[in-house]
């Protein structure tokens, strides 16, 4: 753990110095800070869609930090060639991987909380005020949705050398799940045969990242989640996230790295 | 060396790349590669380009799986992260993180081996001392120049207290001086009771530093020894030897 912790270390330390990582940081936070402040005549429905601009950026915005930082954190490793200093150390390549995950999904939660922060902020300020355990609760959820991105990137990167391909494909993958996940079972009821039970597959088989997009709730003042699904929300995560590691570690260690 | 256990021991490694294209063989980078290096010696690895070394070190790192034999380092086999731990290694060329600063790269390294913060403290500055980069510890990496990324690499490479060293190509690339610097630090690990195993083409410095060297071509190891008695049995020095082993007329090197 303390070799996965180091890994974790020097990922974080990248991405704050990096500095398109902090121009999307800083955009991000700004631009939720001016939406979330301006109030239209008090119009509660002009509120609610600010409110939902709001969010969707950030959720863009999210998603772009973990998916791109994860797309290319081991084929820059290999690109560099620090990888070969790196595993000339006691270090397992599950370490690796895990090092690189951990680094990643944290910076992105910082990033995430951050944002959150502000958005309930402002609206504490503005007289318009969520309910904070609600705030809290989507930003868990969506932070747990990120842990399965980020996997899933991690893995994207030891399929595809390229990391634009890779992100380019996992923005596709992850963009199709949030918007036709959900409808798959009811397209595959209207088919018959083979294309239906495949569709049927593939609904069972895919995460359902849309079932951690509490936004609607948030926007429009609901109690918050119950707190038995917010439990098997999080759980659900982290056996895809783990199918995800164990895989991206089982195609990595058996990859030969020449110098 | 009859009764000492190697420190360093690989038995019939067998190397194959994937062929590029459809129908062509597997590139056979290593064949049947026996050795074995005892603590406190300095190891020559020698080879023309291609020989197989670089696979071979591959290896030992644990970079590339071998596809026959085994290899094994203080008794561990290669495969298991752990044999690693009393290892430091130099590659040919630097690659190191190039936004950390010298004293986060060493500390991060430091932890990889488990060291303690006091104790990673205490290694840190000897090694940046030992270096001379302790003036410019706190700038990032890509802020260096060839030869202070160098003298990173080799102070990473000491962070653990190495008791067997691997060095790929140590001294190319570097001036007069530098190669000097690295010819003094590996006597001086020598004298320290530390083993070294090293690949190099600089045939008169292998003779100068090394006491055993292993000559390989094409993939094979062709012959292992002392350099002395290598020297003497050929009647002719470590250069001529090594052209003579690979099927290099020397006469036409004279």
């Amino acid at each position: 753990m303390k070799r996965c912790m180091a890994l974790t270390g020097v990922v974080i330390r990248e991405l704050y110095r990096r500095k398109d990582f902090y121009v999307l940081f800083v955009l991000t936070a700004l631009i939720t800070l001016l939406l979330a402040s301006i109030q239209f005549f008090e119009d509660l429905r002009m509120v609610r869609y600010l409110r939902e601009v709001t969010l969707l950026l950030i959720w863009i915005s999210a998603l772009v930090i973990a998916v791109v930082t994860a797309a290319r954190q081991i084929p820059a490793e290999r690109e560099s060639r620090t990888i070969f200093p790196l595993l000339a150390k006691p270090v397992s390549r599950g370490e690796v991987v895990m090092g690189k995950f951990l680094g990643v999904w944290l910076a992105t939660g910082l990033a995430l909380a951050v944002f959150y922060g502000f958005y309930l902020l402002v609206g504490t300020f503005q007289g318009a005020p969520s309910s904070w355990l609600l705030g809290f609760q989507a930003f868990w959820l969506h932070w747990m949705m990120l842990a399965v991105v980020v996997s899933m990137a991690i893995l994207g990167s030891l399929l595809f050398s390229a990391p634009s391909v890779n992100s380019t494909l996992c923005f596709i993958v992850v963009t199709g799940i949030l918007l036709l996940a959900g409808h798959l079972n009811i397209i595959a009821g209207s088919m018959p045969g083979l294309w239906g039970a495949l569709l049927y597959g593939l609904y069972f088989a895919l995460p359902h990242l849309e079932l951690f997009d509490v936004r609607d709730l948030l926007i429009h003042e609901h109690p918050p989640v119950a707190w038995g699904a917010f439990a098997v929300a999080g759980l659900y995560a982290a056996v895809y996230t783990t199918l995800f590691l164990i895989a991206a570690w089982w195609l990595f260690r058996k990859k030969p790295l020449s110098t | 060396m009859w009764g000492v256990e190697p420190i360093l021991r690989i038995e019939h490694l067998r190397v194959e790349y994937p062929p590029n294209r459809r129908g062509e063989l597997p590139k056979v980078a290593v064949k049947d590669l026996s050795l074995r290096v005892y603590p406190g010696e300095v190891f020559g690895f020698l080879g023309p380009n291609g020989a197989g070394k670089t696979t071979t070190m591959n290896v030992l790192l644990g970079f590339v799986h071998p596809t026959g034999g085994e290899a094994f380092l203080f008794g561990v086999n290669v495969k298991e992260p752990i044999a690693r731990q009393r290892i430091g290694y130099l590659p040919e060329m630097t690659y190191y993180y190039r936004f950390l600063t010298a004293e986060e790269i060493l500390r991060f390294y430091a932890r990889l081996f488990g060291l303690s913060s006091v104790e990673a403290d205490r290694r840190i500055q000897r090694l940046l001392k030992l270096v001379e980069l302790d003036h410019a510890c706190r700038r990032p990496l890509k802020h260096y120049s060839k030869g202070m990324q160098q003298r990173v690499g080799l102070a990473q490479a000491l962070i653990n207290d190495p008791d067997l060293l691997i060095l790929d190509e140590p001294t190319s690339g570097l001036d007069p001086l530098g190669r000097m610097k690295v010819r003094e630090i590996i006597q001086r690990l020598k004298n320290e009771g530390k083993t070294v195993f090293f690949s190099s083409h600089e045939l008169g410095e292998v003779e100068t530093v090394c006491d055993r060297v292993a000559i390989v071509h094409q993939g094979e190891l062709k012959v292992e020894g002392r350099v002395e008695e290598l020297v003497r049995s050929h009647q002719a020095n470590l250069e001529q030897v090594f052209l003579r082993i690979i099927g290099y007329p020397t006469s036409l090197a004279a």
